[in-house]
């Protein structure tokens, strides 16, 4: 290789006359430098892959903050706080792993929340009203109501074309007020409803509870298949970079349906485990959780620009955003601060994954500038 | 290599009096051409004569308005690219499609991944299936890398490898030469011929009459999207092909009037953007044609987005009539007298659902206004002004600029610049995807404003083009200026020989 590379650029520089020495004197580095390449690259490789891990400055960012607070309170970092931390976490959790998904086809589904509040209210009527029915029918109900929605909001974003933005903020209002209609003023209480549904919220198995069991359980799902499936691999396509993913023979069309039906799916599943949580259910639950979720889910790596994330990254996001909240609780802040801090804090995770990309990106150009000039000059065509 | 096998007279695919328009442009009229196992074969034509729409329609994404495609003889209806793909065809596309979040790797299999259990993605064997495409290939990339930052050589290279691990029975490449080196080019005709050997149709196409000639048994010669001959290549010379493809004298396209230069109008100076381009220095004068000439990502387009402040500059300077400009503000630039006319107009120099007046008022807002307000009637005075002056084609001045044609469009955003009275101007690819007789007009006006003093920097791929209309060509390649070249001293090959980076230092 060393041999035809020096060969190649010698007899280039024979022909250009005026810059032969400086031709030769080139190929002569470019030989050099490509023998050593390929360690090279793999060595650069490895440190890149590992510095594209984007989930381990979350890991990085929630573990100082647990130092932090536990300095200032050691009953931060007892196993009931972490309980109730994670018992917090699991349901935005579970709604942002959904939303990883749709957000990194290059759409967003604002919702969910609606979605999860009817469902909620749903299970809440259904469990009180018909005593006798299993609570996994129900949940199976619920989830089945869910990916209906989700199939709307799929239908008008790959059928009809329309912005994901605008179709699932449609729906939203949709669906809120279907569940208003349902719920006519009406509030189910903790009373009305079985104990043994109940106890899903508050029972653990081997001291961890059931709840951020089931959100795990669904992660461990979509995270595998988002990174190993070939339909969970076509979603980063998609959002990568959507004319070639059709060009790819991608069928995008019917992979953002599946998209929007697992995530309403997943809403549906949320709502279920809210209701099993909190117990007070009227038709207006989840009222803005949306916004929570896709912050969990950008904080988390997950580019609003589609094709970059994973549903750990969103998972951990939604545990990072919900241990702050725990956080300034025991540090005694304003509640009506964690407004502003957790909005500060996803500014800085925006501009943050921003400047790396920018930085990456300059890196990568540089590489590939390198390259092309250690390899021969490029070959005559200027016209087309 | 061996003789071409034309003896099966069906051909693999084949297009049977396919006709195809977009809105007022007719793309193909009544084109035929038939593929056969084993035979590789050449399309030929100017900028704009069809020959992207004709790959577009076998790979799927358009449909004929009229006329069959034929695959095996069968007319068949291509719903969508999947569905040419599963009938064997495979495009290299002109412009890379790549996913640039995803590994190489990744981008040469999507849709194709090899899997183990549970249809988990065997990245282990598609790493290694990668690699051997590339050991084929002769290039070292790496198959785990992120596809984001291959330069525009490798990104073809992974676009070739996707089209050959599909083993596909029809290989299209549209320019697939275009930013190869030599020896990669070598590479690929090797494999091209290999895949013909194996019964593989090939559709070539290249604006390199050279590689033609070497390569492709047959030629389908394309003008103004109608079907001018197909011919053996062996029975055609080099000139006989450029006159079916040009179909009249190159001097009545490049209307060039002879004009003496008056002073300096933009003066560039060692200007640098890190890691773009460096040490760019030349000057424009008034009167003056300059062309950038090189091949695509050689930087040309960066340095003209540098000099009207798109993008900022790292070192050096620019300063029009002796005045310096700052670094990264287009309204300085557009107050100092620059005007750019963008390479994309439907991107970048228009407003297509906007109508035409207010396409061509957008950058006199200032001088059309009476306090806050814009005057319709002002604005609707200058555009008719400048339609009549550029004769610009069109039924109503408040129709939206997208039912235009490319070369009507591309007149309004001259309009829309001229209207600003400025000393400079900055015109990227200014004949793109425009058909040849609006061609000869938009190089007629640009000649014009010349004599009439303006001093005008163009970027130019067209070598026909550079050649016919500039006074001096200045040659970028990989970042830097390596070469000017007076307008008496121009041949294709100088420009060629420093776009490629073997010409001799900026005199």
């Amino acid at each position: 290789m060393n041999g035809t590379s020096a060969k190649d650029t010698s007899a280039n520089g024979a022909d250009a006359n005026g810059k032969s020495g400086d031709g030769n004197g080139k190929g002569g580095n470019g030989a050099s430098a490509s023998g050593t390449r390929v360690n090279g690259t793999r060595m650069n490789g490895t440190l890149e892959r590992l510095g594209r891990i984007r989930e381990l400055g979350i890991v990085g960012a929630t573990v100082l903050l647990f130092v932090v607070t536990g300095l200032a309170n050691s009953g931060f970092l007892s196993i009931d706080s972490f309980r109730d931390i994670l018992l917090n976490a699991s349901i935005i959790g579970l709604l942002a792993i959904g939303q990883a998904m749709v957000i990194i086809t290059r759409n967003v589904d604002l919702s969910v929340s609606s979605t999860t509040g009817l469902s909620a209210f749903l299970a809440g009527v259904l469990l009180a009203d018909h005593k006798g029915l299993p609570v996994i029918v129900v949940a199976l109900a619920c989830i089945a109501m869910g990916a209906a929605w989700g199939l709307l909001n799929g239908a008008l974003v790959a059928y009809f074309r329309i912005p994901a933005l605008v179709a699932t903020l449609g729906t939203l209002y949709v669906i809120r007020g279907v569940d208003y209609w349902f719920a006519g003023g009406r509030q189910v209480n903790a009373a009305d409803m079985p104990s043994g549904f109940l106890s899903l919220g508050t029972a653990k198995i081997v001291g961890v509870p059931v709840l951020p069991l089931i959100t795990l359980a669904v992660l461990a799902a979509v995270g595998w298949g988002l990174a190993n499936l070939r339909s969970g691999r076509e979603l980063y396509a998609i959002g990568s970079n959507p004319d070639a993913a059709i060009l790819a023979g991608v069928p995008v069309t019917r992979r953002l349906l599946t998209v929007f039906v697992l995530n309403g799916a997943i809403a549906g599943l949320a709502g279920v485990l809210w209701a099993a949580r909190f117990g007070t259910l009227d038709a207006t639950v989840a009222t803005g959780k949306e916004l929570d979720v896709v912050a969990a889910a950008v904080v988390g790596g997950v580019a609003i620009s589609g094709g970059v994330g994973s549903a750990w990254g969103a998972a951990l996001g939604a545990l990072l955003l919900t241990s702050i909240s725990s956080a300034l609780a025991v540090l005694k802040v304003d509640s009506l601060a964690q407004y502003a801090i957790n909005g500060a804090l996803l500014l800085a995770a925006i501009v943050l994954d921003r400047l790396l990309a920018l930085r990456l990106a300059a890196r990568l150009r540089k590489k590939s500038r390198e390259r092309s000039v250690e390899t021969t000059p490029l070959a005559a065509e200027a016209t087309r | 290599m061996s003789e071409p096998q034309v003896s099966d007279p069906t051909p693999v695919l084949a297009l049977a009096d396919v006709s195809k328009s977009f809105g007022a442009v007719q793309a193909l009229r009544g084109v035929r051409l038939s593929l056969f196992a084993g035979e590789i074969h050449a399309l030929a034509g100017e900028n704009g004569a069809g020959k992207s729409t004709l790959v577009k329609t076998f790979a799927g994404v358009h449909r004929p308005d009229d006329g069959q495609v034929l695959l095996n003889g069968e007319p068949v209806v291509f719903h969508s690219p999947a569905d040419a793909q599963h009938a064997g065809v495979a495009v290299i596309y002109q412009e890379p499609t790549l996913f640039p979040d995803l590994t190489v790797a990744e981008n040469i299999f999507m849709g194709r991944q090899p899997r183990g259990a549970f249809g988990r993605l065997d990245r282990g064997a598609m790493n290694a299936a990668a690699e051997e495409l590339f050991a084929r290939l002769g290039v070292v990339l790496d198959p785990a890398g992120p596809a984001r930052g291959l330069s525009i050589a490798d990104q073809q290279v992974v676009e070739i490898a996707k089209a050959i691990s599909r083993d596909a029975k029809i290989l299209i490449m549209d320019e697939p030469t275009a930013a190869l080196t030599g020896r990669e080019v070598e590479r690929l005709f090797a494999v091209a011929r290999t895949l013909a050997s194996h019964g593989c149709a090939l559709l070539f196409i290249s604006h390199r009459l050279e590689e033609i000639f070497s390569l492709c048994q047959r030629v389908t010669i394309l003008r103004d999207g109608a079907w001018i001959a197909t011919e053996s290549v062996s029975d055609l010379t080099e000139d006989d092909l450029v006159q079916r493809m040009v179909g009249r004298e190159l001097t009545e396209l490049y209307p060039k009037v002879a004009v003496d230069p008056g002073e300096v109008a933009l003066e560039v100076s060692r200007l640098t953007r890190e890691g773009v381009f460096t040490d760019v220095s030349f000057n424009v004068r008034r009167g003056e044609i300059v062309a950038l000439a090189g091949l695509v990502g050689a930087g040309r387009s960066e340095v003209a987005r540098a000099i009207f402040g798109v993008d900022r500059w790292d070192a050096g300077s620019v300063a029009v009539e002796g005045k310096p400009l700052r670094a990264g503000s287009p309204t300085t630039a557009m107050a100092a007298g620059v005007a750019l006319v963008p390479e994309d107009r439907r991107q970048q120099g228009l407003v297509m659902e906007l109508s035409i007046e207010r396409n061509m008022a957008v950058t006199g807002m200032k001088r059309l206004r009476r306090g806050p307000i814009i005057r319709g009637s002002a604005e609707r005075a200058l555009a008719s002004d400048w339609a009549t002056r550029l004769q610009l084609k069109y039924s109503r001045l408040s129709d939206a600029v997208g039912v235009l044609s490319g070369g009507n469009q591309q007149k309004v955003v001259l309009g829309k610049w001229l209207s600003t009275d400025p000393k400079v101007l900055i015109i990227d690819e200014p004949t793109r995807g425009i058909d040849v007789g609006t061609k000869a007009e938009v190089h007629r006006l640009l000649s014009n404003l010349a004599a009439e003093g303006l001093a005008v920097l163009m970027i130019s791929s067209d070598l026909p083009e550079v050649l016919g209309m500039a006074d001096r060509i200045l040659v970028m390649h990989e970042g830097r200026l390596t070469a000017e070249i007076a307008r008496a001293d121009a041949t294709e090959e100088k420009v060629m020989a420093a776009a490629t980076g073997r010409g001799e230092a900026a005199a």
